[in-house]
């Protein structure tokens, strides 16, 4: 090894764990700040170790009032979006080359359009109807781009599926309801599982589009920036400490699943083979 | 069409359609056409709506483009989103060539689980997280003063700090795409370029980078729309001197009280986005198709 690739060595040593840091020395401070007594969120100084701001949390009412709307809003969401997904990949997949690249290009345009935007759009749209924002308008402003996720994800499920299956059933008598019933949709099933996860979470993270239609409802998202402005306490941060930790047990148990079902599938390959 | 109908039927194939036109028309093109319409018209009380003065006219537009102040937050918040995805783009290129090319599949899948977990927490703790992070009293200034960097504290709201809190929210989007694309560049077309004496700059400079256009403008594009069209970041770790595009356009329809100029400033931060995605895309020739992924 030359002493130039040394130095290289060292100097991406260096990066990368500067990298690491930067990315995660927010969060833990964050959450350590839930433990610290200081009324303004910090660690630098320690006042003192307490667990008070979990009691705090509990009896934040407002804290539980727009977890409750933004699940609710999360639940009409995923129920919006995964039927109007599902048809929209099975559309495209029906489509000869040129309308399905146009189509393709108009579906995920609400993707490359700035959250704030869509809010906007969507709210000046229904002011016209006479509606107001609130859950409604929620709902609808965050399907109109999250259904983009969940077309590319059914979609992409589809592109693996084997056309002489459904011809089979056909053969066999069924109906092309029972062939999208029996064969098509279980097919499709993990895919909407996991449409639906992501569904879900982006609805709750949700916020520039949120902003501008909540009318007089609070998410949860919308709860804690304003708190930020209204006066911030380690609350906040064990409301945070909890979502980071559900995260992490939630991304590591997805990522254990998903191995497990590659190396199921590798497995059924080999057998077939041998 | 036709093939829609004679793969699903008359009934499914219709309720199929039905579903994606009330999506695209109702969700989508509805919504945006209205938005126009708002930015074209004055802002009228309801006694004059629909009279002689409530006619289409570009106003709006204009008095963003006269107004000084709202003139110069826009384009400090175009280059200043550019500036985010360039820094983004620096940040997280090294990784992203190490994870597809030098890493063994095991430390890829692990360190891919570590940079999505802060990802799965939404946007707003993210930014709470810089928010304590770089208070005045806070430990960043705690730690820069007991190291003896600095001898008093330092006030990081503002442009720095959002610029870092960008950088931090949109690490992601810029560093799969580059992954991806490099990914695909095969190892011995790096190791030729050594052998025929190339310096690691220029195996990256004439080599890598070319290949991984199309992922590097991605990741580009992916940024600076969301950082020009962010509101948490600039609202949080901004100071009255680093406003936003986008809390102008808020302060139009909850404080201004003139939907109508809001609506033609959120059209302009539309074409702007759009313009800057379409033309970076075309000239980094890749396909609206590969984009999305």
């Amino acid at each position: 090894m030359s002493a130039a690739d040394r130095i290289m060595k060292g100097l991406f040593g260096v990066y990368f764990v500067a990298f690491f840091v930067y990315l995660f020395a927010p969060l833990a401070i964050m959450a350590a700040a839930t433990f610290n007594t200081s009324r303004f969120p910090t660690v630098t100084p320690w006042q003192g170790t307490t667990l008070e701001w979990f009691n705090a949390l509990a009896a934040d009412r407002g804290m539980w009032d727009a977890l409750w709307t933004s699940i609710v809003v999360a639940f009409f969401v995923v129920l919006v979006v995964l039927p109007i997904g599902t048809a929209a990949a099975l559309v495209l997949t029906s489509l000869h080359a040129r309308a399905r690249s146009f189509l393709y290009a108009v579906m995920v345009s609400p993707l490359l359009t700035p959250g704030v935007v869509i809010g906007i759009s969507t709210l000046v749209l229904w002011r016209q109807l006479g509606v107001g924002g609130g859950v409604f308008l929620i709902v609808l402003a965050q399907s109109s781009f999250i259904i983009c996720y969940i077309m590319l994800m059914v979609a992409a499920r589809l592109q693996r599926f084997d056309r002489t299956q459904e011809e089979a059933a056909l053969g066999l008598g069924a109906s092309k309801f029972m062939v999208f019933r029996r064969v098509i949709l279980p097919f499709l099933k993990p895919a909407l599982f996991a449409a639906g996860f992501l569904a879900v979470l982006q609805s709750i993270e949700n916020y520039n589009t949120t902003l501008f239609v909540r009318g007089f409802d609070t998410p949860l998202t919308v709860y804690i920036a304003t708190k930020v402005r209204t006066g911030l306490t380690p609350a906040v941060n064990a409301l945070a400490l909890i979502m980071v930790a559900v995260t992490i047990v939630g991304a590591v148990t997805y990522e254990v699943a998903r191995r497990r079902s590659v190396a199921r599938r590798a497995n059924i390959e080999e057998e077939q083979r041998g | 069409m036709g093939e829609l109908y004679k793969r699903f039927g008359g009934g499914l194939g219709t309720v199929f359609l039905a579903l994606v036109a009330a999506w695209l028309a109702g969700m989508v093109l509805a919504p945006n056409v209205m938005m126009i319409d708002y930015a074209l018209r004055p802002n009228l009380p309801p006694a004059d709506i629909g009279g002689p003065r409530d006619v289409y006219s570009l106003s709006n537009v204009l008095y963003l483009a006269n107004e000084g102040v709202h003139r110069a937050i826009f384009f400090k918040t175009v280059w200043a989103s550019a500036l985010v995805a360039f820094v983004t783009l620096m940040v997280c290129y090294p990784l992203a060539y190490w994870l597809a090319q030098n890493a063994t599949p095991n430390q890829t899948a692990i360190a891919i689980l570590a940079l999505t977990i802060p990802f799965w927490i939404n946007e707003v703790l993210r930014t709470l997280a810089w928010y304590i992070l770089l208070a005045f009293r806070g430990p960043l200034n705690a730690a820069l003063l007991a190291l003896g960097v600095i001898d008093e504290p330092v006030r990081w709201y503002g442009d720095g700090g959002v610029l870092a809190g960008m950088t931090y929210a949109y690490i992601l989007f810029m560093l799969f795409p580059i992954y991806n694309a490099i990914e695909s560049l095969e190892k011995s077309q790096i190791e030729a370029a050594r052998d025929l004496g190339a310096s690691v700059w220029r195996t990256h400079w004439r080599v890598v980078i070319p290949h991984a256009k199309a992922g590097i403008a991605t990741g580009c594009v992916f940024t600076f729309m969301l950082a020009a069209g962010s509101y948490v970041a600039p609202a949080l770790l901004g100071a009255p001197g680093s406003r936003w595009f986008t809390e102008i356009i808020y302060n139009w329809f909850f404080e201004g009280g003139d939907w109508n100029r809001g609506a033609a400033y959120a059209l302009v931060l539309l074409v702007l986005c759009l313009t800057v995605v379409l033309v970076t895309l075309k000239i980094a020739r890749v396909n609206l198709t590969d984009v999305a992924k």
